[in-house]
Order: C-alpha cells, then structure tokens, then sequence
C-alpha cells in the first residue's frame, strides 16, 4: 500500500522533470536564435538605420527606413483584402455548416494552407504583375493575402464554432436579425480570439521573403505608391546576407533585429488596442 | 369565437403540431393564453414543454429539419403564415431562457440595451435600461457597476439582466423556459416575485419543473405529456382538482 503510494509519486515526479527537460530543449533553439540575432544586430542599430535610406555598399551609414515603412505598407495592403475574406469566409463556413458548397469552400482552404508560400508568389506574379507589366506593393500585398486567408478562415471557422449557441438564440429573441446575429453578437464574442489569429498571421506574412521576391521586389528609395516596386525587410535583409560584403552582412543582421522588433510592437499595440476587456471579466 | 374572447386571448393556439424530421414531438396542441396573465407550462421532461414555447416565437424558423404545422395567432394574427415576419414577431415576443445567457463581450448597460443598438432603435437608451433594471428588480445591485463585466456577476443576477434585456425591447409576450432551475433557491424566489410583478404588463408563459412554482406564480396551469396538451385549467383546479388521471399522477408525484 505504502509502497505503491511512493511509487507514484516517485513516478510523479519523473514524468514532471522531464516535461520541464522537454521545454527547455524546446526553447532552446529559439532563444539562440533571439540571442544570436541581438548579438550581432545590436551594433548596428541606431535611429539613423531605423530612418534612412540605404546607402551603396563601402558608404558608411544608411539604414533600412524604407524597408520598414515598405514591410509595414504591404502587409496593410495585405490586411485590407485578406482580413475581410478570411474573417468573412470562416464565419460563412461555420454558420453554413455542412452544406456542399462550404465543404468545397473548407477543403479548398485546407489545400491552400498548405501551399508553399513561394508557389503562392508565382500566383501573385501571374495574376498581378504580368497584367500590370511592372512588380508592385499590390503584388506582394495581395500575395501576402493570399497567404492570410486559408489559415485565417479555418481558425475564424473555428473560434466562431466555439461561441454558444445559446448566445445565438438569446440574440435571435431579441428581434435581431439573423446577419446581424452572426456579425455583431457571435462575431464579436469570438473576437478576442479572432485578434489573436490576425496577429499571428500579421507575423507570418510579416516575415515572408520567398512570395516578395518576385512580386513586390525591392526599391532603393522610399515608396507609397501601390503601382511601385518596394523595399521590404525581409528582402532586404535576404539581399544583404547573399552580398559578398562584410558590411553589408552586419546591416543584414541588424535589419533582422529590426524586423524582430517590427513584428513585436505590432503584436503590442493590437493586443493594447483590443485591450478593451471590461472589469470584472473572466 | 366571440367579440370577448377575442379581447382577451392574446395567444391562441390551433391543432399546433411540431416535428423534428420524422418525430413528431407537439401534436394538434390547442391552447389560448390570456392577456396580462401568467400560464404556467408543466409536465415530465421531453414532453414538448420547450418546444410548445418556442413555437411562440418562430425559433424553430432555424433549426433545420423542424417543421411547424398548425395556426397560432397572437391578437388574432397567424404568426405562422409566412407573410408574418419571424424577426418582427420577436420583438413582440420575448424569451428568456433556461440558462443565464448574458453577452460575454458586452458589459451590463449593453447588454440591456443590445436589442435596442442591434436594432438601431434611437431614443434615450440610459433611461431604458434603468427603467428594465427596475423592473427586473437588478438595478440596486448593479447601478455602480454598469460598465462591468455580466460575468461578474451570480447566477441569479445574470438571469435578472436577461430578464431586464428581454424587457428592453418591449415585448407583449413574454416566454419563460425553466427560468429558475439553474438557480438557488434566494434567487428563484426573486425571480418568481418578480414574475409577479412583470404581470401587469406583460402576458408570460412559464416552463417549469417545479410543481411548487407553478402553483405560487401562475393563474393557469397546462400540463403536456408526451407531447400531446392532457389539461389546462386555472392553476387551482389543475392543482386540487384535476380532471384527467394522468394530471392527478403527475401533480401528486406519482411520476414524472
Ligand atoms: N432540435 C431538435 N431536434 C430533434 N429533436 C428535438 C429537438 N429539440 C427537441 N427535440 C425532442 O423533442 C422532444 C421534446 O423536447 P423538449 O420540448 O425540449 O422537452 P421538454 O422541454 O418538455 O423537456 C424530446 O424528445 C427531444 O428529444
Ligand atoms: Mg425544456
């Protein structure tokens, strides 16, 4: 009796160690992937690489300004067709359930998931970039879309599947339509999960490279027009590191870390923006 | 059907059957509920007590594979015809339901006000929900905290603020499922004050599993059993003196 009662916890024990060990392991890689990134970016940053724009190789100084500016505007551009579709066809798929036409709609998004992302690009360059003759922000925005919506959708599907339907019906007898039902009850109770979605997606687009290359290429200088070549970080950190140049690898690591730290204050200010959770909430 | 019947039945059901794919779950009920008064609905569980109530309001429009067959008129007018609009009929009547079911995402005042700002209904909206939270005997208790969360509040509180949030919309009808039974006996007691109150103004039909219940808050009493409607009557008669066996046995706890 007595000993089994030891045995147990002794097992107990173990199995709580090792799980401890497994996360370690686990953060291991990614904390010296952070630390390795802060190493050797770090020196490099001021607020001029931050600001300016890039400077020709052996100048001194020059930054990755426009690059930041031109990551933060395809992914708007990005944000401004795929949130809509994505977030619109997963409350579709989960409010029409099982019908043929959702399930064509649910396999398709499950297949697009996992296209590789430069595949996704050749799409975006067929579609926008040979009509438009000319690589543009549109292009890399809407091959960055592209890549939102199928994830976006099947975790929208899922978050809004989770609302209770009792909030549905409590919201139907009120006299409130059934659209408006979906959208501003059911919709918005899932939302706090939903912003979650976005980010994650927002940093996973954010940090794609292989569907910019040929869509939205690059550019020396600054740019806000949709019909223009852009310079993104991820691009720009990809032309720095296959340079030749000593300097220009250091610049690729400090873009790296600015890259890091463009997605984390994102991440920041969406979840201080959707901090509107009222007092007394569970 | 005369000129004083027609007055006071606000609700008039008519050989109202309801089937769930094959099942048929209500069958030819006819029932009439009168104006401004309390029917309570009684009976053993999956007799069809729920089902009968949302027929009331259409709620059964949305489940797939339920059917509805059969007139009920409210004030006269066959909700069922397909001309009545199922969205419209809602606001007329209202439901509140087994469970305390607040929006999670909304704080108190909103919640009372949701089916005015989902509506779109213009006016003073503070006023209506400090006018509903009165009524529903909840505004004391939350007046300090309106912005707050409806999680934090109990049980019994939240059912109040549903109440309060049916009210709102300024419905003639109003449905009741087992309002209590998620809830401790101080707040049932409450809500059936409550109930009480609500009387004067609203006509309200109540689900209810507790014998006790029925008797203390309605005037008429409807006892369904496997679907079919075995008796109504005043509560009183239903109470001491049934007509039908099967209402004596099941008044009495001899199942159920
Ligand atoms: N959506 C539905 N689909 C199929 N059957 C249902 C549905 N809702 C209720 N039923 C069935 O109808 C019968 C009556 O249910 P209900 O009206 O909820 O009973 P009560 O409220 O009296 O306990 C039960 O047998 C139940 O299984
Ligand atoms: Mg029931």
């Amino acid at each position: 009796m007595n000993g089994s009662l030891l045995r147990r916890k002794a097992v107990n024990h173990l199995l709580t160690g090792l799980c401890a060990l497994m996360v370690l392991v686990a953060l291991l890689p990614l904390v010296s992937v952070l630390w390795l990134v802060i190493k050797n970016g770090a020196a490099g940053l001021s607020w001029t690489f931050f600001t300016a724009l890039p400077r020709p190789v052996g100048e001194e100084g020059g930054g990755v300004g426009n690059a930041v500016v031109g990551t933060l505007y395809i992914v708007a551009i990005a944000c401004a067709f795929g949130l809509p579709l994505g977030i619109g066809a997963g409350v579709y798929l989960a409010e029409s359930r099982n019908g043929l036409f959702a399930r064509g709609i649910r396999f398709t998004a499950e297949l697009l998931a996992g296209v590789p992302s430069i595949v996704i690009g050749i799409v975006a360059y067929g579609v926008v970039v040979v009509p438009m003759k000319r690589f543009s922000a549109l292009a890399g925005g809407v091959a960055l879309a592209l890549l939102m919506i199928p994830t976006l959708a099947r975790a929208t599907e899922d978050l809004v599947r989770l609302v209770p339907g009792s909030l549905r019906e409590a919201s139907l007898a009120l006299g409130v339509p059934q659209w408006k039902t979906s959208l501003r009850v059911v919709l918005r109770t899932a939302m706090g999960g939903i912003v979650t979605a976005v980010l994650l997606s927002i940093a996973r687009v954010a940090g794609e490279t292989a569907p910019l290359l040929f869509t939205a290429l690059n550019n020396q200088y600054w740019n806000l027009r949709p019909d223009q070549p852009t310079s993104t970080l991820t691009v720009q950190i990809f032309n720095y590191a296959i340079s030749p140049y000593e300097d220009w690898h250091a610049k690729a690591w400090s873009a790296a870390l600015v890259l890091l730290l463009v997605v984390g204050v994102l991440n920041l200010l969406a979840r201080q923006m959707t901090r509107t959770r009222l007092k007394g909430a569970r | 059907m005369n000129a004083a019947t027609m007055h006071t039945d606000k609700i008039e059901a008519n050989d109202l059957s309801v089937f769930f794919r094959q099942a048929q779950v209500l069958k030819r009920v006819a029932l009439k509920v009168p104006e401004k008064k309390v029917m309570a609905v009684i009976g053993p569980s999956g007799c069809g007590k729920s089902t009968f109530l949302r027929a009331l309001n259409r709620m059964h429009d949305l489940v797939p594979g339920a059917r509805v067959e059969g007139r009920i008129l409210l004030d006269g007018e066959n909700i069922n015809d397909p001309r009545v609009d199922a969205v419209a009929l809602r606001r007329r009547v209202g439901m509140v339901f087994q469970r305390p079911n607040p929006f999670p995402s909304m704080s108190i005042f909103d919640n009372v006000a949701a089916g005015l700002k989902l509506n779109r209904v213009k006016g003073n909206h503070a006023e209506v929900v400090e006018r509903c939270l009165r009524q529903a005997a909840l505004w004391d208790e939350v007046k300090d905290r309106l912005g707050h969360s409806p999680l934090s509040l109990s049980g019994g509180q939240q059912q109040r603020l549903c109440i309060a949030r049916a009210l709102a919309v300024e419905p003639e009808v109003l449905l009741m499922d087992e309002p209590a039974s998620a809830l401790d006996p101080i707040a049932t007691a409450r809500i059936e004050e409550l109930i009480h109150e609500l009387k004067a103004r609203y006509t309200i039909v109540i689900v209810t599993h507790n014998m006790q219940q029925a008797a203390r808050v309605s005037d008429q009493t409807a006892f369904f059993y496997m679907g079919e409607l075995i008796e109504v009557g005043a509560t009183e008669q239903i109470f001491t003196n049934p007509r039908e066996k099967r209402t004596e046995d099941y008044v009495t706890g001899k199942f159920g």
